[in-house]
């Protein structure tokens, strides 16, 4: 079961300028944005052209939406600063009749695959200077999955 | 086209070495040139499969630091980065140079130094190849098994045991490769009661962290003949790839780049899965090996697993995979796994296999880089 929000973006002149930290929801936290491609299709993360191989034609806040668990892990031996364990789940949301999906951390490990999550802001998913990664080449902050 | 013969091949000593990536390479280099009888001054085009020297150690620019150490100035030289299939990339790269006439004799080296990083720190270089959203949710190789482990399982109805069943097979086929990291028997029990790592996988679900090289030598079918009594030629080989997100796939459990780059080597060796006699896959994790071995059209989908219960893929089996101990036993230095896995068909094919040698004139190799992100499939045959 899922909720049905509206489409958070639907600007046929989307371009990558959407998928900054200004677009905040009412309550200050970015989107988990998806982009939505002129073939129905939706993707997260977004990519410069879709499956149909053209460009995103808007987007779709998922932390509106529930979600169901399709798969989970708890991982033990983790990289440089990654909790430990982590929990992690690749999860399917139901975006108007449009299956979409996402993998992220889970909030706790005791779910069960057809469980239905609902995802939670996270300002720091792992620390950024402990990995092999640059820290400024990406974001850091994203959406865990919490049990509904 | 020109059809491409293998004349020469080595393979270093896999596990933890003193030696760092420079000398592995040139020991598995000089090896295979040994092998073979060519003078290093023969070499046209000098390939080195390697996915991350710069990462693990601070040494860049290897293929030219080979080049120099072999003598094999002033051959052309590139390095081969494809993740865990830049063995494989190397391979269909060295095939490229001879089939399209621009090199009369390649050499290819694959290596990788490891050990000398802690297990977090290498799993971390691992999964810089992942996405951002992956990456920043700490998604490393060992998670996607798990969870995609997790969902074999479920929909299959595959017991827990059948992935013990491959890390006890392949364990029992390394003890008689005296190139392999771990030469030592388990039980499904070891497996089965080992640490938990990725849930449901646990430890000996999972390959080591290896130093260690590979070496083969390429060259056109018409002169092998001047080189080498026996040989093999690559009658077929395919690369492809699938989504850098491996959520986006429509089906977790099907890796579309081993069916795509398999389709190409059937198509070019004018083969069929049933044809082949013994196969080299990607077993970085023992959920991998029933992946590849229901995605290259051995088994049904979802019967894999079956096959490594009833002993089909055992090297007394119908199918004999991963005679080496494949990456599990055998270790996964990352730019070798792909070279060390047509090693092991070579001399398959060749009867040269020792105590490890089973019936097969057509031996396929199959190496995965990421999660089934980009492969690449070898079909080789005896002449």
């Amino acid at each position: 079961m899922t909720m049905a929000p509206e489409d958070s973006a639907t600007d046929d002149s989307h371009t990558d300028d959407a998928r900054t930290d200004d677009h905040r929801t009412d309550d200050g936290q970015p989107p988990m944005e998806a982009f939505r491609y002129s073939d129905g299709s939706i993707t997260y993360p977004g990519h410069p052209v879709g499956p149909d191989g053209e460009e995103p034609v808007g987007t779709v806040d998922l932390s509106e939406y529930t979600a169901r668990v399709i798969t989970w892990t708890t991982a033990t031996a983790t990289p440089p600063g990654v909790r430990q364990p982590n929990h992690l789940a690749i999860v399917e949301f139901d975006v108007d009749g449009e299956p979409v999906r996402a993998i992220g951390q889970l909030t706790a490990g005791d779910v069960e695959s057809g469980d239905e999550v609902r995802p939670v802001y996270c300002e720091e998913l792992r620390d950024p200077e402990a990995g092999i990664r640059e820290p400024a080449s990406q974001d850091w902050d994203g959406y865990r999955f919490e049990p509904v | 086209m020109e059809r491409v013969a293998i004349i020469g091949a080595s393979m270093t000593q896999f596990g933890q070495r003193d030696a760092w990536i420079r000398e592995l390479l040139a020991e598995a280099g000089e090896a295979c040139l040994d092998d073979a009888g060519v003078s290093p001054d023969a070499v046209e085009h000098l390939y080195v499969s390697n996915m991350a020297s710069g990462e693990f150690e601070g040494q860049t620019g290897v293929p030219n630091a080979l080049a120099h150490d072999l003598a094999a100035i002033p051959a052309y030289t590139a390095r081969i980065d494809q993740t865990s299939s830049s063995g494989g990339a190397g391979v269909y790269a060295a095939w490229q140079s001879v089939a399209s006439g621009a090199s009369e004799m390649t050499l290819l080296v694959g290596g990788e130094k490891m050990t000398h990083r802690s297990t977090a720190e290498a799993t971390d270089v691992i999964a810089s190849l992942t996405h951002p959203v992956e990456y920043k949710h700490g998604v490393t190789l060992p998670s996607f098994a798990g969870l995609t482990a997790r969902l074999y399982l479920e929909t299959y109805d595959a017991p827990r045991e059948s992935l013990a069943e491959v890390a006890v097979k392949n364990h029992r086929n390394g003890v008689d490769n005296p190139h392999a990291q771990f030469r030592k028997e388990i039980t499904v029990e070891d497996a089965l009661e080992s640490p938990v790592v990725a849930a449901p996988l646990r430890l000996y679900d999972f390959c080591p962290i290896t130093d260690g090289s590979a070496a083969l030598l390429f060259c056109p079918e018409s002169v092998a003949r001047e080189y080498a009594d026996d040989y093999a030629v690559v009658s077929g080989i395919g690369g492809a790839t699938d989504t850098h997100v491996v959520h986006e796939r429509a089906d977790p459990t099907t890796m579309g780049g081993v069916v795509h780059s398999a389709e190409g080597a059937y198509e070019m060796a004018d083969r069929d899965p049933d044809d082949v006699d013994v196969a080299e896959l990607h077993d970085m994790f023992t959920i991998l090996e029933f992946l590849q071995s229901e995605d290259l059209g051995f088994f049904e989908k979802g019967e894999g697993w079956k096959a490594a219960q009833e002993g089909v893929t055992a090297r007394d089996g119908d199918l004999p995979v991963n005679t080496s101990g494949g990456l599990k036993s055998k270790g996964h230095p990352l730019g070798a796994s792909g070279v060390a896995q047509v090693y092991e068909i070579y001399r398959q094919v060749l009867g040269e296999a020792g105590p490890r040698q089973v019936d097969a004139d057509v031996g396929l190799a199959c190496n995965v880089g990421g999660f089934g992100n980009c492969v690449t499939t070898a079909i080789l045959e005896a002449r």
